[in-house]
This record gives structure tokens, sequence and C-alpha cells, in this order.
């Protein structure tokens, strides 16, 4: 028969797991949100940044009156929310029924030809202008 | 009626500080009457709300423009049942419903405590009276529901076509349900923590609000997956979004909170932990309404961002978050547990283990959704983390869970013997390999490690529920003689919130099972189409049959049927179709359709058993461009020539202009069905997507088992029944039947 344990030191020993299991959790959850965190640039960070070969998450509102289809692809000027400032892009693939102009969008967008922007396929990310509208309809 | 709504949001604002100062007063002063009259200002505060709600959803139904937040949100062409939803679509009706549902929920609870924890209820009631204080003042100074004007439009803005759908009428209600009550138990744990009266009499006069929570909100969450899973660009069921993950923190900290009181009823353990875990939950669901209202966080859920409101939010969180903590500190000494863990191999053990990853779930999901402003803090950049950064913690922790949801039942109180254990895990463990084991011969499913996992997990949690369900009624029957139904429905009506805890561990599991194939083993295809041509995903051939189209002046829908395949036999017609709805451009007549006005795609969907079939169109509608701006050219003019006429011949000859654009844009649309080109569709097949809608289903089911009160003459049957405290060699075995019905009490 082996001696039992005393209670507080196996306490000790039970609070040490937990607390060391608990770090490393955090530090992984941290460590990770960092790995897979892709900024987000607005239209004009997208100007000064973007390089060819490059993909970047562009965040920004459409501009009114740029949106236009043609056959497979949609053609578009995402706007900086603050600056004065939009690129055109390109896209194909699945757009989101919230997608209009006015409306913030998330795209992941690569550079193609010498000042357009091609959205990567069904990357496209639209705020749904579900609840809680401004009484002027802007975001 | 708005000066009726305005007034009595005032009165119900007043209301609430004066239940608040007489609560606190007859607390204080030991005078019981001024407790009443706060109790009784809390009817009244519920019954001004529910006032104000209905005159507010009368103004919706009515169509009466001039309220503003009617014309913003709503419109004649509207559906009525829309219109009658469509009062919480907007930010001064969906507060003012929660101004609503929280009064009344704090009156339910207060009514039923009017004779029970009497040094508890004075501070609860103060503080559910804060809560009403807080959102019936935002709801009077910053987003006044009521506020109207002199001229109101002959027609309002509509209800945003993403949002006609049959689960708006329950989806938002549902979970509002679920975030008021939970700040219920939150306010009776404030309570517990001032008062000093810290024994498990709080958390059995509340438990029940606590459990309607978790329903609520679950509910909530279930019909918003579905919701989901239906409407393009909202990311499958489920999404990761910030306002999914707003739901989803305080119900994973109230799941934990559900199980961990049944340890300090049993054995008054985990004292500090169960007030933390209620003070969380109710911050939480603080939280999750702030998220959801505060448009801080990139969500695909869009929301306006109102300073004022942030503030107020920002503070009212503050001072829940140190209030808690500083209560909880102050009172650490008489939260101490009455017993210790004995064995990690114990019930208590296992709840114990379930709970921290629950709560580190939830830390998760709290951390990643928070992430894009921490980062934003730290490197001046906001940042997107999507469902890669979520997977490699939510995946491990969820399979730990189920497996633990499948211990906790079948394991010992206190202490395990190694002959008990054998005896309750011998038959889920094989039945758990032997799936596992089937499973390495079907293709692919070994690849898939979580899923697999999963699978095999799921089959264990799902095995020892049917043991406990045969080993119950097998007990049942030894003593009453009763048929096998007869005995199943009376062990479940005898010890509901048990075997109502046991549905829900069964339902959760199916639906993770569900969820793990239809991630893991899902096939997605995008495609160019034109009709008669087709495309095989999965085995099955989708063949684009032919164009529909329809014109109402509601919206213009273009859509496919498409045929569904699969080696040659017919499987199912789907039918799929894109809604354009018009914007408010009179100068467009057709173009305001095509250019501006919002868009809805109906999904065509096939659920079977094994797998669901999902497809939407994306139509090329480009061909019509010049049918279109030719037809605004025209009727451009004609509008602006009708509008120089005179006011009585004016009406007349816009009817006529009306008439022909109607028939123009039906023109339009028959084109559409005639054309040779072709549209692009997104289709999917994903395996076993029902059985994730059938668990959360059994899960609700169970919850609500576990919710229905036991009859008043039971419970005092049982009471009489039950001795004060359970023999010790009882507590070390998988409780006997008599036991089990002791905890109904």
């Amino acid at each position: 028969m082996g001696r039992r344990m005393d209670p507080s030191r196996k306490r000790a020993i039970r609070l040490t797991v937990a607390l060391t299991a608990a770090l490393l959790l955090a530090s992984a959850l941290i460590y990770t949100s960092f790995a897979a965190g892709r900024d987000e640039l607005t239209a004009s960070q997208l100007l000064k940044r973007g390089r060819a070969g490059a993909t970047y998450i562009l965040a920004g509102t459409v501009l009114d009156n740029s949106v236009r289809r043609e056959g497979q692809f949609l053609y578009f000027r995402v706007r900086d929310p603050k600056l004065h400032v939009s690129v055109p892009v390109r896209y194909t693939g699945e757009i989101p029924d919230p997608f209009a102009q006015g409306r913030p969008v998330l795209v992941d967008v690569q550079k193609g030809g010498p000042t357009g922007w091609i959205g990567q396929t069904n990357s496209l990310t639209t705020k749904c202008p579900s609840k809680y509208q401004a009484a002027s309809g802007s975001y | 009626m708005a000066v009726v709504g305005r007034t009595l949001l005032v009165l119900a604002m007043i209301t609430a500080v004066y239940g608040a100062i007489a609560s606190i007063y007859g607390a204080r002063s030991g005078r019981r009457e001024f407790v009443d009259s706060a109790r009784r200002a809390m009817y009244a505060l519920a019954a001004m709300a529910v006032i104000a709600f209905v005159i507010l959803d009368v103004a919706f139904i009515t169509s009466d423009f001039s309220y503003n937040v009617v014309a913003s949100g709503s419109s004649t062409t509207t559906p009525t049942l829309y219109r009658a939803a469509a009062i919480w679509a907007t930010q001064q009706g969906s507060l003012l419903l929660w101004v609503m549902l929280l009064s009344c929920w704090s009156s339910l609870a207060l009514f039923l405590t009017r004779r029970r924890v009497r040094e508890v209820v004075p501070y609860a009631q103060a503080v559910l009276f804060g809560m009403a204080f807080f959102f019936a003042g935002l709801t009077t100074l910053f987003a006044n529901p009521f506020d109207t004007t002199s001229t109101p439009p002959s027609e309002g803005a509509g209800l945003d076509p993403l949002l006609r759908h049959t689960t708006m009428m329950v989806h938002p209600p549902m979970l509002y349900s679920g975030y008021t009550l939970m700040l219920v138990p939150f306010a009776f744990g404030v309570g517990a923590l001032i008062s000093g009266r810290l024994n498990a009499e709080w958390i059995q006069v509340t438990r029940r609000f606590a459990l309607a929570a978790w329903l609520c909100l679950g509910v909530g969450i279930l019909l918003g997956a579905r919701w989901s899973y239906t409407e393009l660009g909202w990311g499958g069921y489920w999404a990761w979004d910030p306002v999914e993950n707003a739901a989803l923190m305080p119900w994973l900290a109230v799941t934990a909170f559900i199980h961990s009181v049944m340890i300090q009823e049993k054995r008054g353990m985990l004292k500090v932990w169960n007030v933390s875990l209620i003070l969380t939950s109710g911050t939480l669901a603080i939280i999750g309404t702030f998220l959801v209202r505060s448009g801080i966080l990139s969500s695909i859920h869009a929301f306006v961002s109102d300073p004022t409101l942030n503030i107020s939010f920002v503070a009212l969180i503050c001072v829940m978050v140190i209030g808690s903590l500083y209560l909880v500190i102050l009172r650490h000494q008489s939260l101490r547990s009455d017993a210790q863990l004995d064995s990690l191999f114990s019930r208590e053990a296992v709840f114990l283990f379930q709970n921290l990853v629950l709560i580190a779930l939830a830390a998760v999901v709290f951390w990643v959704t928070f992430f894009p402003l921490i980062s934003e803090a730290i490197t001046g950049t906001q940042v997107s983390v999507g469902p890669p950064a979520f997977r490699p913690f939510v995946v491990p922790l969820a399979l730990i869970v189920v497996l633990l949801s499948g211990i906790g039942p079948i394991i010992a109180w206190r202490r395990v013997t190694l002959a008990k254990l054998r005896r309750s895990f011998a038959v889920p463990v094989t039945v758990a390999v032997a799936v596992l084991i089937a499973l390495r011969f079907v293709s692919g499913v070994g690849q898939h490690l979580a899923a697999y996992l999963m699978f095999g997990f799921g089959a264990f949690v799902l095995t020892s529920v049917v043991q406990e369900f045969f080993r119950g009624v097998r007990a049942r029957r030894a003593m009453t003689s009763a048929s096998v139904p007869r005995a199943l429905v009376g062990l479940i009506a005898r010890n509901r919130r048990r075997y109502g805890g046991y549905i829900v561990h069964a339902g959760v599991a199916v639906a993770l099972i569900g969820v793990a194939a239809s991630t893991s083993f899902q096939h997605q295809r995008t495609a160019t189409l034109k009709p008669g041509q087709s495309v095989r995903t999965d085995g099955y051939t989708f063949k684009y049959v032919r164009a529909t189209a329809s014109a109402t002046a509601e919206k213009i829908s273009f859509g496919a049927v498409l045929a569904v395949t699969k080696g040659g036999r017919p499987v199912t017609t789907l039918r799929t179709s894109y809604g354009l709805y018009p914007s408010l451009d009179p100068m467009h007549p057709i173009g305001r359709f095509f250019n501006s006005g919002s868009t809805e795609s109906q999904v065509g969907l096939h659920s079977g058993a094994l797998r669901d079939l999902w497809v939407v169109i994306s139509p090329n509608i480009a061909p019509l461009n010049n049918e279109i701006d030719k037809g605004d050219v025209v009727l451009g003019r004609a509008i602006i020539a009708a509008q120089r006429l005179p006011a009585a011949q004016q009406a007349g000859q816009l009817n006529t202009i009306y008439a022909l654009r109607d028939i123009a844009i039906r023109e339009i649309a028959q084109h559409f069905v005639n054309h040779p080109w072709s549209s692009q569709f997104l289709i999917e097949v994903s395996p076993l997507v029902m059985w994730l809608w059938i668990g959360a289903i059994v899960a609700a089911l169970g919850g609500l088992v576990a919710l229905w009160p036991v009859p008043p003459r039971a419970r005092v049957r049982l009471r009489v029944a039950a001795p004060s405290a359970a023999p010790a060699d009882a507590l070390t075995m998988g409780p006997a039947p008599e036991e089990r019905e002791r905890e109904l009490v």
C-alpha cells in the first residue's frame, strides 16, 4: 500500500498542471492569432504598399456608381472610408447578396495590370445591412 | 399614439429608478413593504414596456410612416408578417424589445421568488431595475422609436430582402430572450454576494432561468445557423462571424454553469467558480449585445456605429466587470468549498474538467473575435482573422467536451471502483471502438482525424445515454411492473432534469457528428453553364435544364431549374433564383431594380439523411443592360414630362407610364428566359447536414424536458420522501432510481 499524498500537495500539483495548461493554451492562441491574422488595407494603404504578386485584403466601401457587370466579371471601385481615394477591382465568383454600392466590403486582391486589382475568386465579403441602419442609410 | 409611447418610456425609466431605490432602502432598513412595492413596480414596468411595444408594432403593421423608424424599416409592399417582425430589425425597436423582454422575465423571476431568498431578492431586484433603467434610458434618450415626422413619406424604405425569411419572426426574439434571461441569475448572483447568503438556495431559485437562457440562446443560434445556411454570402451555417460568436460565448459560459451548479448542490463545492461563471455569463450577454450593435468589429452583419451607444455599453460592461470582481474578492472567505475533490475519477472531477474546457472554448472565441481590435491597438493595423484562427483550438476542445459529455453521466460521484468503471464503460467503449474500426474501412474517413474521432466519441456518448435510459427503465419496471413505454415516460417525467440533460447530450453529439461530416467531406464547385449543359460533383450530375423569371412590383426574379442525377438515375430537381428589389430611384424606373437595389438569392436545396444538395445561381444579366438603359431613358423622359403637367392630368399620365414600365420589365424578364447566354452556379454536396439540425432539435427538446416544471404535488411528495442528505455510500456509485428522484426537488 502506497502512502497517501498530502492533500495540500495534491492541490498544489493540480493547480500547477492547470495553470501550465492554461499558459500553454494562451501562448499558442496568441501565436496562432498573429500568424493567422492578415492585415486589412484601405485603398490608400494598398496604393502605397501594394506590390505585384502579393495578395492583400482590401477593406472599404463600394464607390457609388462604380458597379458594372460584364459577362462573368464584376467591376467596382473600393473607396477608402476616410479619404477620397479608391481602387478599381475586377472580380469573379460568388457575389454575396448584400453586395451593393455604398456598402462595406472585404476582398482579397492581387495587383493586375498597371492600375487595376484582380479580386480573388469567391473572396468577396459584404457586410449585411440587416439591422440598425443609420437614418441616412450610410454606414 | 406616439405621445403615449414616449410617455410610457419616460415612466418606465422613472419606475426603474424608484424600484432600485425602494429595493435597496427596503433591504437596508428591513422594511419589507418597500421591497414588495419595488417588485410591483417591476410588474408595472413590464406592462408599460409591453404596451409601448404593441403601439410601435401596430404602427409597423399599419405602415404608419409618420414614425421615422417605420418609414426607414418597412413599406406597404412588405408582407404583413414581415412588417410585424420589422420592429426588431431597427435599432430603436430592438432596444424596446430588450426592455420588454427584460422586464417580463424579471417580473416572472421576482414573482416566483417573492417568498424565497428574502435577503437576496432586494439586491437582485435593484440590479434588474438598474439594467432596465439602462436599456429604457438608451431607448428614451438615444434611440427613441417614437420619434415622428409631420411630413410622412408616402412609402417606406422597406425591410431588407435578406430579412424576409420566416426565421426573422423567431430568431431575434429568441436571442434577446436568451440575453435577458441570462441577467436574472446574474442579478441573483450579485444579490447573493452583497447579502452574503451564499449557500445553494439562490442557485436553486434561478437555475431554471439559467436553463431557459441556455435554451433560448441555443435555439436562437440554431435558427441563425439554419438561416445562414440558406442565405448566400452569410458563410454557411457557421462562419465564426463576431455576431455569431457574440451569442456563442455566453451560451458556452452558461452551459458550464448548468453543469457546475450540480456540484455545489450535491457537495457544496465550486462556490467561487459558480458565482464567477454566472457573473461572467451575464457580462458576456451584455458584451454580446454590445458587439451586435456597436459595429466595432468587421462582421458580415453590418451595424451602424453609434458613439453614444458604444460609450454607454462600455461603461456598463466596465461596471459589471469591476463590480463582479470586487464582490467576489470581498466574499472569497464565504465562498470556500464545503468539501474537497476526492478523486480525479469521479463525476465532479469530470464536470470540473468539462467546465474548464468549456470556459477555454469561450476564452478562445473571445480572444480571436476581439483580436482585430487587440492587434490594432498593438500594431496600428486592423487584421482579419477567420476560421483558420479558430479551428486549431476549437476542434480539439470540442472533441474533449463531447467525450466528457459521455463520461459524465455514467461515472459515479466522489470516487469510482474499477468494477463499477468496467460495468459503466464496457458497452459504450466497445461500441465506440467498433465504430472507429468500421470507419477505417470507409474510404477517406481516416484521413480527417478530427472528424474520425468525433464519430467515435459521438458513438460513445449515444451509447452511454442509451445505456442510462435502459438501466433506468429496467429499474423502474422492477419497481412498478409498467410496460417499457410507460416506464420510459415515467422515468423522464419523474426526473426531468437528469434525463432531459441526457437527451441534450445525445442531441449535441448527433449535431456535432453532422458538423464534423459536413465540414470535412463537403464538395464545393463553381460552374458556368448554359441551358442544357451539366457539371459533375461528388458523383452527382447537375444539369441546367431551363431559365426562369418573374416580375412583380416587389421584385424581379431570375432563376434556373436544375435536374440532378446520379449514375443516370434522377435524384431531384432543384430550383434556385436571384431576386432583385428596387431602390427608390424615380429617374431609373427599370434600372432601379438592377443597379442600386437590394438582392436576395433563393437557394435550391435538397436535404437528405445522408447528404444535402445545395445550389445557387448568379445570373448573368449583363446582356440585358442595353434594354434596361433604353427603358430608363425613354421612361425617365416620360416621367419628367408628366411631372410638368397640371396635377389633374399628372396622375393619369404617370399611371400610364407605370403600366408601360411594368410591361417593359416583364418583357426584359422574359428575355432572360429565352436567352442563350450562360449563368454561374455555386454547387455544394455536403454529407449529414440534416443530422446537425436533427441533433440540435433533439438537444432543444431535452432542454425543454429539463426545464419543464415538476407538478407541485410531485414536488411535495418527493420532499417528504427525500432525506436531507444522501448517504455517502450511495454517492460512490451511479445513483439508485429512488435517489435519482430526489434530484427533482
